[in-house]
């Protein structure tokens, strides 16, 4: 449970989020790409292919960390999520707010 | 603070699996949702085989309801509580939230931010996903209860 960060050596960031993003762990993942931020990172894929699931403070935080990503120049996408994830994202909308690839290794190769 | 888990079942009918009632007490502490979450999730799936479908809207739903209660019904108050109540048939569970609050008018979050131009707000959905997640929602007369019904295969 958690999140993972690697730089793949090609200026993106990875962040895997192992188990759920909710109200009690967003302000972790929010920090972490706040830390990178304040690094120099701009590039960040998230990597949901590990994520059993995402409550409503999870896709906020999401949203505001897009959001501040792209304030800084910056570009984040979505990957690795499953149906249920994906449908969440299609009943709140937030599928036009994000760009969101199947795997990975989809979301390296668009960078 | 640590967790009192009450679990109290009733002789099933040779026919059902069933009722099984669970109740649990949490306090208002949101680091502690996850955990609350996976333990009712075992209970109310117990015996059972439940398609990753029906675990995931049981989580989520559940981890919104906790939260509305913990921040906006308890104000993460402390010294207060959440009380889970699970009802368990065969087919349905009917899960119940209860904070100690002074109660809300659920209506304030039903529309959820889905316009265009309120996509980026970071809050305002809990209500809107626990409606369309669960078979049926409901609040009690104060508003300090949330009660919904999900399927239990």
């Amino acid at each position: 449970m958690g999140f993972t960060k690697t730089a793949n050596g090609r200026g993106v960031t990875v962040v895997r989020i192992e188990g759920q993003l909710i109200v009690g762990n967003r302000q972790e993942l929010k920090a972490l790409i706040q830390d990178s931020l304040e690094a120099g990172d701009r590039k960040f894929l998230i990597d949901c292919s590990q994520t059993a699931y995402i409550d409503s403070s999870g896709l906020g935080a999401l949203v505001t960390i897009s959001k501040k990503v792209r304030e800084n120049g910056g570009d984040l996408r979505l990957a690795g999520l499953n149906d249920d994830l994906r449908s969440l994202f299609e009943l709140t909308k937030l599928d036009a707010l994000f760009t969101i690839v199947p795997t990975v290794d989809d979301g390296l190769a668009g960078f | 603070m640590s967790f009192r888990l009450t679990i109290h079942r009733t002789e099933p009918a040779p026919s059902e699996v069933g009722p099984v009632a669970v109740d649990l007490a949490m306090p208002s502490d949101v680091d502690k949702v996850g955990t609350v979450v996976e333990l009712m999730a075992g209970q109310c799936f117990a015996g059972q085989a439940p398609c990753a479908r029906t675990a995931f809207r049981l989580k989520v739903t559940l981890a919104e309801a906790l939260s509305n209660a913990i921040l906006r019904g308890n104000g993460a108050d402390p010294d207060k509580q959440v009380f889970v109540h699970a009802e368990l048939t065969s087919e349905v569970i009917r899960l119940s939230v209860q904070d100690q609050g002074p109660g809300l008018d659920p209506a304030r979050w039903e529309a959820g931010p889905i316009l265009p131009e309120e996509l980026e707000s970071e809050g305002g959905r809990g209500l809107f996903i626990i409606k369309h997640l669960a078979d049926q929602v409901g609040f009690s007369d104060q508003g300090n209860t949330i009660w919904m019904t999900l399927p239990r295969s």
